[in-house]
């Protein structure tokens, strides 16, 4: 029988790292993801599993330890809040660079700057677009509920490893302090030295065996030649993500003249929006993005010729309304693309997005499908 | 069924241990629970407030305009969220420290002289349970078995010696809600 429990969300993804075999957090405070490492040390799983919790002296020694712990095999996680991950974005360009896997938890909060410590999603560029320097993506995943905070700590490290390429959760303060019921996953032992040898002994830096070459980890190569092999090598793994992982839930889209578009709380508030606006008689369904990178987009080509418009609800000025637009755009379809948002650590209302939606389709809702030629 | 609900008062009132024990209770009854406190630079004597929603279906959004009931527990609160409360919804506020009552006339209003009981029962820790047991009364969604065990969930070990307590106030709020409105 699972384990049901009432937890934050930040202590889930601390339980989760645990549960799932985690060798190595790596982490600095930071509202509102502070109880993560809190839970961790709380947890003190050195004594039960040997994971290791350190509390490192900034966010950009954090990712430089979870580099190094990266490179020899072991799975290794730290989180922080926006302002945090920018300072890691370097740190995460070399790890994207070096090919190594490892996971990352961004508890979103209100910027630019220091903003605010209230929920956002304005780190949506951010994370899938690379973040730090150079041609690169990170697998970003948006839990929309304490459950898939628990789920997507395991299903992170999994596609970070299958892809040897550093994997995001990309969540908000609103996640993170809430509580929900939660069906805790069962504890997997950590892999063993011989089973980290067996698994990556071709690229992890796992102390020299007699039988074979040493294991370089670096994202260095002074051989233009061979960057853009390496390049040319990563393009094609994140091709094959687009192709392999995309990973979304659409609710009542089959028969709905509006596509609402939203990832994380956004679309636990946009499933009421729906809720409210099939009450008025508004045929509306809502696309939420599990994967941002990789975009769904060959569902919102297929949505994009049979719909009348979709509507991006952001905690953000509109970023992933860019995205749909260039599938909308792809598919050859001229429906209209709208964004609507609020931000600073303000989360929009089920009935705010309701009325966003009449407002910006008026014509489509009295006139149909306005095709511009 | 889904209830939606907000808890609001001072800080230090209880009133973020209050909704994760109603939560705990909704997943003793096999509920889906959603618990979203207010967040921020919040202090004792401040102002905290916690979103508790128990529904039998997929929880959607944790931000709620119009909610089926209030736990009003400062003047503050009522007057922020009076408003907020469904036609034909429930309010439960605790007349201490309260200048302006309630003024709706279309939801139903109940009152626990809480504050001054708990004082009375020689416990004033144990003021918001004596509300919890109250709000039971009027919105009878748990019944007091899988309340006792949300309480041994929620509450540390070393504290479940004060359970019998707890049940105690709960039992107590119960008994002294009075009606002021119903509709």
């Amino acid at each position: 029988m699972a384990e049901i429990r009432l937890m934050k969300g930040n202590e889930v993804l601390a339980e989760a790292a645990i549960r799932c075999g985690c060798d190595g957090y790596f982490g600095y405070p930071i509202t509102p993801q502070s109880e993560v490492m809190e839970t961790l040390m709380a947890r003190e799983p050195w004594n039960e599993t040997g994971m290791v919790v350190l509390q490192a002296e900034s966010e950009v020694a954090a990712i430089n330890m979870l580099y190094g712990a990266a490179g020899t095999g072991k799975k290794s996680m730290t989180s922080s809040s926006s302002p945090g991950i920018s300072l890691m974005s370097e740190g995460l360009s070399y790890i994207a660079g070096a090919e190594l896997p490892c996971l990352v938890v961004n508890v979103q909060r209100g910027g630019p700057g220091l903003g605010t410590i209230q929920p956002s999603q304005a780190d949506y560029f951010q994370a899938v677009k690379g973040g730090g320097h150079g041609d690169y993506k990170l697998i970003v995943l948006a839990p929309s509920s304490v459950q898939e905070m628990n789920d997507f700590v395991d299903l992170g490290f999994e596609l970070a490893f299958k892809y040897r390429n550093p994997a995001m959760i990309l969540t908000d303060g609103a996640l993170g302090q809430m509580m929900e019921k939660v069906e805790l996953a069962e504890f997997k032992p950590r892999w063993t030295e011989e089973e980290i040898e067996n698994k990556f002994g071709v690229w992890a830096s796992t102390g020299k065996k007699t039988n074979r070459d040493r294991n370089v980890v670096t994202s260095l190569v002074m051989d233009s030649e061979e960057m853009e092999q390496n390049n040319l090598r990563f393009q094609e793994k994140y091709k094959k993500m687009e192709e392999e992982e995309v990973r979304y839930e659409a609710i009542q889209c089959e028969d709905a003249d509006f596509i609402i578009v939203a990832f994380g709380t956004c679309s636990r508030v946009c499933l009421k929006s729906v809720e409210l606006a099939r009450a008025k008689g508004l045929k509306v369904g809502l696309l939420r993005p599990i994967t941002l990178f990789p975009f769904p987009n060959k569902i919102i080509k297929e949505l994009a010729r049979k719909s009348k418009g979709f509507l991006s609800v952001e905690m953000s000025a509109g970023q992933m309304v860019e995205d749909i637009k260039l599938a909308v755009y792809e598919a050859g379809s001229t429906v209209r693309v709208n964004y609507y948002g609020r931000m600073g650590g303000i989360i929009p209302t089920p009935e705010e997005v309701v009325d966003a939606l009449e407002d910006k389709f008026s014509w489509e809702i009295s006139y149909g499908v306005k095709r511009s030629y | 069924m889904t209830e939606e609900m907000i808890i609001a008062g001072f800080g230090g009132q209880g009133v973020l241990s209050m909704g994760k024990i109603l939560a705990y209770s909704g997943i003793m009854e096999d509920k889906e629970v959603t618990w979203f406190p207010s967040y921020g630079p919040e202090m004792r004597g401040g102002t905290a407030n916690v979103t508790v929603i128990l529904s039998d279906t997929r929880i959607s959004s944790p931000i709620v305009k119009h909610f089926d009931t209030a736990i009003i527990l400062n003047q503050q609160s009522l007057d922020k969220f009076q408003d907020s409360v469904k036609p034909g919804g429930t309010l439960l506020y605790d007349p201490n420290g309260i200048i302006h009552p309630p003024e709706r006339t279309d939801i139903n209003i109940y009152k626990v002289d809480a504050t001054v009981t708990a004082v009375e029962m020689g416990n004033p820790k144990v003021f918001n349970m004596i509300v919890f047991g109250s709000y039971l009364k009027v919105r009878p969604i748990l019944t007091l078995d899988n309340v006792e065990k949300g309480l041994e969930k929620s509450l540390p070990v070393r504290y479940h010696k004060l359970i019998p307590l707890n049940i105690q106030a709960i039992k107590k709020g119960q008994e002294i809600v009075e009606s002021v409105l119903e509709v």
